[in-house]
C-alpha cells in the first residue's frame, strides 16, 4: 500500500524523524493562506500523486508546469496550485496518461547544503531489512545503481535491534560527513530504521535527504509503500488509503478477495493460482495474443467471486474474449463449472469464452458445462486453450 | 529414498480445529500420511475424528512422537507457530498461511537458518513424497511414486508439472512449494543439494516466477555442483514491473527479478528451459536425454 509524501512526513514526525513545516492544501487559496501561516518567506508546492518523478515532471497539455514549484510569494503559491490541482501530471513512473493531482503540498523552504539519498527495503537473498545511502541525493536510485553502484553504501540491521552506532560512523565516512552533520545522522538513521521496522514498511525512501547549512538532517521527500499483509497491525492506515491513486478495477476485486491487475491487451483471463495465472497470460502471449489482465481467484474461489471475476474483466471495454483456466486441486473443477454457469446467466458473455478445466471432478466439470446453454469453446490443455482464445478473438 | 519425508514421518497439525486445518489434515491422513494429532492452544484433550489435540506443541511431540507439522494458523500467529514447532524440536515445518507480515519472517529466517530444521513455506502448498506422505493442500491423486524432484514457487503451476510428469510416465520423488512470499525458508540451493544427494530422485525441475533472484543463485549453482539434469520454467514473461502479481514475493522493482534474466541465467547454467507452461513436463524428457 502506498501513501501521500505528506502523509509519510506525519508519520515522520509522529516517529521523531525530522521534517520541514508543511500543509496540505486542496484548493489555490488554501495553498495561498499555506504560504503566509508558513511565515511568507520562501515555500515549495508538490504535487501529491503515488509517483515519484514530479520534480521533472509536467502538466498534460502545459510542459511549462512542473510538479514540484518554487514560490516566493502568496500569489506564486496560488498561481501553482492552480496550475497543478485537478490536472494530469505525467512522470517517468505515471506512464503517459498522468495522475490527477488531487492535492499539493505546501512546504516551507530550507537552506539546502547537501542532497543525499537515503532508503530502506527488505534484501530478499539476505533476508534481511538494508539500509542504502547515497552521495547522488536527488537523482533515481536505479540509475545511480545502474552506472555508478560503488556510490550506494547499504547496512543490513536487525529488526529487533535496529541499526547500531558504528554502522552509522561507517555510513557518515564514506558519505562524507563529519561534526555537527554527523550527530544529526547518528540520530536520523537509526530513526529511520525504527521508523521502516515500527510501521511495517515495505520501502521508505527520503530523496533527497538535505544536510541544511547549520548541519541538520531534514526529509525533504518521503515515500512509504507498507506491507499490506502487515496492514492488520495498522488500523489508521485505513485512513490513509487514496482510492482515487488506484485502479478502479483493481479496487472493486481486492474487496472480492481476489487478485487482479490489469494490463492493456484484449483477452481476459481467469484463472486459480497466481503462478497459472501468471504463466497463463505468458502462453497467451506467446500464441500471439496479448492478456488483458492477471486475475487469481484463488484456491477456494466460490460462485459469488467467480461472478465478480466476470463482471470485472467485462467491464473491461478492450477485452474481446475471456479465457478460462483452472487446475482443480483443493477447488474442484465442479464449483468452478457451476460458477460459470451461474456467472453466464447474471453477467451475459457477449464474447467468445475458451474454457480449460483438469484436475479434481474434471469429467464432471466438463459435462455441467456441455449440458448447460452456456456458450462455450472446450480446450484440452493450455496450449490449446491459448491458440483457442487468439483464433476467437481474432488477433 | 525421496527428500524430507517419506512414509515414517509423523506428522502434527498447528490449527487443527480450524476449518482448512480440519479439512486438509483429514485429506493428508485419507491418503495416507501418519497424521498423529493437533495443536490449538486451549483445546487441548479434545479430537478431531479420532486424532488427538494438544494445547502446545511440546506436548503433542511427547505424546505422539511427532516430527513434521503443517501449520495453518492466521497470519498473527504464523511466526510464533513457527517458532513453537522448532522449539520443541520438529524437523520438518510446513507453513501453509498466506499474508504473514514480513518483518515477522526475517525475525524466524534467522533462527531456522542456525538451526538443523528445515521450514517449508509460508505462502505454500506443502510438501509430498507420493504414495507416502503428503503434507499440505495439493490434490494428492495427481502425483506418482517416480523420478522428479519438483520445486516450485507456486502452487497450481506446481500441479500442472506434476500433472505433465505424472502423464509422460516420470512419476515423482518428492514435491515441494517453496512459497510465493519474499521470505520464505526454503531456498532452490536447500532442495538441490537434497535431490543431488538423493537415490530416487533422477531429474529436477526448478519452477521459478518474477521476483528477487533465487532463480539466478540457483542457476549458479547447478553449474557448479549438480550432476543431474535439471529443467526448469519461469512464471511472468508479460508481467509489467512494479506490479504485484498475486504473491507477496512475485514482483519486478527497480527493472530487477524479470523472467528474461532468469531464463537468461538458467540456460546460461546448462538448464533445460521450457518455453511455455504447456512445456514443463517435456523440458524433463529433454534434459534427461541430455
Amino acid at each position: 500500500m502506498k501513501i501521500h509524501e505528506y502523509q509519510g512526513k506525519e508519520l515522520f514526525r509522529e516517529a521523531g524523524v525530522p521534517v520541514l513545516d508543511g500543509i496540505v492544501a486542496t484548493t489555490p487559496d488554501e495553498a495561498a493562506a499555506a504560504y503566509e501561516k508558513l511565515g511568507g518567506k520562501i515555500a515549495v508546492v508538490k504535487a501529491q500523486i503515488h509517483a515519484g518523478g514530479r520534480g521533472k515532471g509536467t502538466i498534460i497539455d502545459n510542459p511549462e508546469q512542473h510538479g514540484v514549484v518554487l514560490a516566493k510569494s502568496a500569489d506564486e503559491a496560488r498561481a501553482a496550485a492552480e496550475g497543478l490541482l485537478g490536472k494530469k501530471l505525467v512522470t517517468i513512473q505515471t506512464g503517459p496518461a498522468g495522475q490527477t493531482v488531487g492535492k499539493v503540498f505546501v512546504e516551507a523552504g530550507c537552506d539546502i547544503a547537501r542532497e543525499l539519498y537515503l532508503g530502506i527495503v527488505l534484501d530478499r537473498a539476505a533476508a534481511k531489512p538494508v539500509l542504502m545511502v547515497s552521495t547522488e541525493g536527488g537523482m533515481e536510485i536505479e540509475t545511480v545503481a545502474e552506472k555508478t553502484p560503488e556510490l550506494i553504501h547499504k547496512e543490513h540491521f536487525d529488526p529487533a535491534v535496529g541499526l547500531e552506532a558504528f554502522q552509522v560512523r561507517k555510513l557518515c565516512k564514506k558519505l562524507g560527513i563529519s561534526g555537527a552533520a554527523a550527530k544529526a545522522a547518528a540520530k536520523f538513521m537509526p530513526a529511520m530504521c525504527r521508523f521502516y521496522v515500527d510501521y511495517d514498511c515495505e520501502l521508505a525512501e527520503v530523496n533527497p535527504l538535505v544536510i541544511t547549512g547549520d548541519d541538520q538532517m531534514v526529509a525533504l521527500d518521503a515515500k512509504i509503500n507498507f506491507d499490506n499483509n502487515a496492514l492488520y497491525r495498522h488500523p489508521g492506515y485505513d485512513e490513509l488509503r487514496d482510492l482515487a491513486e488506484e485502479e478502479e478495477s483493481e479496487v472493486r476485486a481486492s474487496a472480492a478477495g481476489l487478485s487482479y491487475v490489469k494490463l492493456e491487451g484484449n483477452i481476459g483471463c481467469l484463472v486459480n493460482g497466481a503462478g497459472l495465472a501468471m504463466s497463463t497470460m505468458d502462453i497467451i502471449k506467446y500464441h500471439g495474443g496479448q492478456p488483458a489482465n492477471f486475475l487469481d481467484v484463488g484456491g477456494g474461489a466460490n460462485t459469488e467471486q467467480v461472478t465478480e471475476a466476470f463482471r470485472i474483466l467485462l467491464s473491461d471495454p478492450n477485452v474481446k474474449g475471456v479465457l478460462v483456466n483452472i487446475f482443480g486441486g483443493i477447488a474442484r473443477c465442479t464449483t468452478i463449472a457451476g460458477a460459470l454457469i451461474e456467472a453466464s446467466k447474471t453477467v451475459g458473455f457477449d464474447v467468445p469464452l475458451v474454457v480449460r478445466l483438469e484436475g479434481t471432478e474434471v469429467e464432471e466439470g466438463r459435462k455441467m458445462l456441455a449440458e448447460s446453454d452456456v456458450d462455450v469453446i472446450t480446450a484440452t490443455d493450455i496450449t490449446d486453450a491459448a491458440k483457442k482464445i487468439v483464433a476467437a478473438t481474432g488477433v | 529414498m525421496s527428500i524430507l519425508i517419506d512414509a515414517k514421518t509423523k506428522v502434527i497439525c498447528q490449527g487443527i480445529t480450524g476449518s482448512a486445518g480440519k479439512f486438509h489434515t483429514l485429506g493428508c491422513r485419507d491418503y495416507g500420511t501418519q497424521m498423529v494429532g493437533g495443536v490449538t492452544p486451549g483445546k487441548g484433550g479434545q479430537d478431531v475424528e479420532g486424532i488427538p489435540v494438544f494445547d502446545t506443541v511440546e506436548e503433542a511431540v511427547a505424546e505422539t512422537g511427532a516430527d513434521a507439522t503443517m501449520i495453518f494458523v492466521p497470519p498473527p500467529f504464523t511466526a510464533d507457530a513457527i517458532l513453537e514447532a522448532l522449539d520443541a524440536g520438529i524437523k520438518v515445518i510446513a507453513a501453509i498461511t498466506e499474508g504473514v507480515p514480513v518483518i515477522d519472517m526475517v525475525r524466524v529466517y534467522e533462527k531456522i537458518r542456525a538451526s538443523d530444521a528445515v521450514l517449508i513455506g509460508p505462502n505454500c502448498p506443502g510438501l509430498i513424497t507420493p504414495g507416502q506422505c503428503k503434507i499440505g493442500i495439493m490434490p494428492g491423486y495427481i502425483h506418482n511414486p517416480g523420478k522428479v524432484g519438483v520445486m516450485s514457487r507456486s502452487g497450481t503451476l506446481t500441479y500442472e508439472a506434476v500433472w505433465q510428469t505424472s502423464a509422460l510416465g516420470l512419476g515423482q520423488s518428492t514435491c515441494v512449494g517453496l512459497g510465493g512470499d519474499p521470505i520464505v525458508g526454503t531456498s532452490f540451493i536447500d532442495l538441490l543439494k537434497l535431490y543431488q544427494a538423493d537415490d530416487q530422485t533422477e531429474a529436477i525441475l526448478m519452477i521459478g516466477e518474477i521476483g528477487g533472484s533465487a532463480e539466478e543463485e540457483a542457476a549458479a549453482f547447478v553449474k557448479e555442483h549438480v550432476t543431474k539434469p535439471v529443467a526448469a520454467f519461469i512464471a511472468g514473461r508479460t508481467a509489467p514491473p512494479g506490479k504485484r502479481m498475486g504473491h507477496a514475493g512475485a514482483i519486478i522493482s527497480g527493472g530487477k527479478g524479470t523472467a528474461t534474466e532468469k531464463v537468461a541465467a538458467l540456460e546460461a547454467a546448462g538448464i533445460t528451459v521450457a518455453p511455455t507452461p504447456a512445456d514443463m513436463g517435456q523440458a524433463v524428457v529433454d534434459a534427461m536425454k541430455g
